[in-house]
């Protein structure tokens, strides 16, 4: 069990990295990677409502919309409902974070400016709730793959805030500068990331 | 039962909306952060163009770093005087003065003084033809004409006439959106004054080669440069410029020019 759920965190952060290796969360990815804290406040803003929203989520997946009779057939079945209704979680999980973060860590707020209401829309948090569900983990599993998901997105961003500050102090031809260059920087992390391909399996022998 | 999962899933997002709603009043009245009312009366009181000039990302973060940050009252360009009284009397501070800025477009090169290279047909935007062969004029510092600068304008305040933009000094607030689009840095903002001339060209060519692409241009004769009592005018790359601050708007140099590059831009 426990393993299992190693698996899960560790392939989460390295092989299946939501930012690097599935392409999700790329706006904030760019956005706020210039300077290492805001980076480090984005992600561990971006972590708390991934877990948020999977808590909230999965329940309400399992136990409201699709609903299973003990024999495994479905009561009825509203998984259409799916993406309206995980969106509406995690918009109203956004606004109280905000909220709280305006009262009582209003530093981060400012540095997180008009980034944290487009977690809102972060692909990256829905993209978690929806696969979680769609692999079929219980409740636990779900948990720590969208921990190990946030972690991922930490690491991907603190990462790439060092590649960024090196990027930015290089001479760099006049067409690549700014936004061209840090893309070109970002594929090259993302590549070096399919590295760890199979290194989990190997680690945990599963 | 068709009807009975559609009202279902009607009830169920409503609950689910209404639950959150309940959770998120509370906790705006909870964790309420008393907003300085200020923040308002300032962005009530500020041009609205969102234009950029004072440095911040727009008028409402602007009005939030006068509050907060202590930023300057007199940062409004387009607001001018006015504005920054009013900001003023709000913040209970000093106005200090707000010198009006305009945007002057330094080319001379109307259609009957230059002419075209090449025959332009694609989308009609400044940029486009600037990233062909450096754009369609003979000259290749002038105004190209294409009008970036009139979609820039928030204030309907610059055209184009007679091939080159021509700014409307009624409506002109300095905010300089014109001179940030054009590709060919042909705009810039000065402040404003009733006497001391700019020179409209920015052509850095020889002379000789200048005058074959326009009638118009600044050939760097330094007549002008030989001419002003205060030594405020510098021909550099083949192109006079006057020191503004040195300047005392006696227009010796306006006179003086062969070729009728140098005016008051107010009067051109």
């Amino acid at each position: 069990m426990a393993v299992e759920l190693a698996v899960i965190f560790f392939s989460m952060i390295l092989v299946d990295n939501y930012v690097l290796v599935q392409f999700l969360g790329i706006c904030p990815f760019l956005g706020v990677s210039k300077r290492l804290d805001s980076a480090v406040g984005m992600s561990l803003a971006v972590t708390f409502v991934m877990v948020m929203a999977t808590a909230a989520t999965w329940p309400i997946q399992t136990f409201l919309l699709t609903p299973a009779n003990p024999d495994g057939s479905l009561k009825w079945d509203m998984g259409y409902l799916q993406t309206i209704v995980f969106i509406l979680i995690i918009a109203i999980l956004v606004q109280l974070l905000e909220s709280i973060l305006k009262k009582y860590i209003p530093a981060l707020y400012k540095a997180l400016g008009v980034y944290l209401p487009l977690i809102t829309t972060n692909c990256t948090i829905l993209g978690v709730t929806v696969l979680n569900i769609d692999n079929g983990y219980d409740f636990l599993e779900s948990i720590i793959c969208a921990a190990g998901a946030g972690i991922g997105y930490l690491v991907a961003m603190v990462l790439f805030s060092g590649v960024r500050r090196r990027v930015e102090q290089a001479v760099t031809p006049k067409c690549f500068k700014d936004l061209p260059i840090t893309l070109v920087a970002a594929a090259m992390v993302s590549l070096s990331f399919m590295g760890f391909g199979g290194i989990v399996e190997s680690i945990f022998g599963v | 039962m068709d009807m009975q999962m559609i009202l279902m899933a009607v009830i169920l997002v409503t609950v689910i909306g209404l639950i959150g709603a309940v959770i998120l009043v509370v906790a705006s009245i909870v964790m309420y952060v008393p907003v300085d009312e200020r923040v308002e009366q300032i962005t009530g009181v500020l041009a609205g163009a969102n234009c950029g000039a004072c440095g911040c990302a727009g008028c409402a973060d602007y009005a939030k770093s006068i509050v907060e940050d202590g930023n300057a009252v007199n940062k409004c360009v387009p607001g001018g005087a006015a504005c920054a009284a009013a900001i003023a009397q709000i913040m209970g501070v000093e106005a200090g003065s707000v010198t009006p800025m305009k945007a002057v477009v330094a080319c001379s090169g109307t259609c009957e003084k230059t002419s075209k290279r090449y025959e332009f047909q694609g989308i009609s935007s400044c940029q486009a033809v600037k990233g062909l062969y450096g754009g369609d004029g003979m000259c290749q510092y002038g105004c190209l004409g294409y009008g970036d600068c009139t979609r820039a304008c928030a204030f309907d305040a610059i055209h184009i006439v007679d091939g080159i933009a021509k700014v409307d000094y009624a409506k002109c607030t300095g905010c300089g959106a014109c001179a940030a689009v054009c590709p060919n840095a042909v705009i810039s903002v000065v402040p404003e004054h009733k006497r001391k001339p700019v020179v409209l060209c920015q052509n850095k060519d020889k002379g000789a080669d200048t005058r074959k692409a326009c009638t118009a241009g600044c050939i760097g004769c330094m007549k002008c440069a030989k001419a002003c009592p205060k030594q405020a005018i510098t021909v550099e790359n083949n192109l006079a410029y006057i020191d503004q601050s040195l300047c005392v708007g006696c227009q010796l140099c306006v006179k003086e020019c062969p070729v009728g590059v140098i005016h008051v831009p107010a009067n051109a």
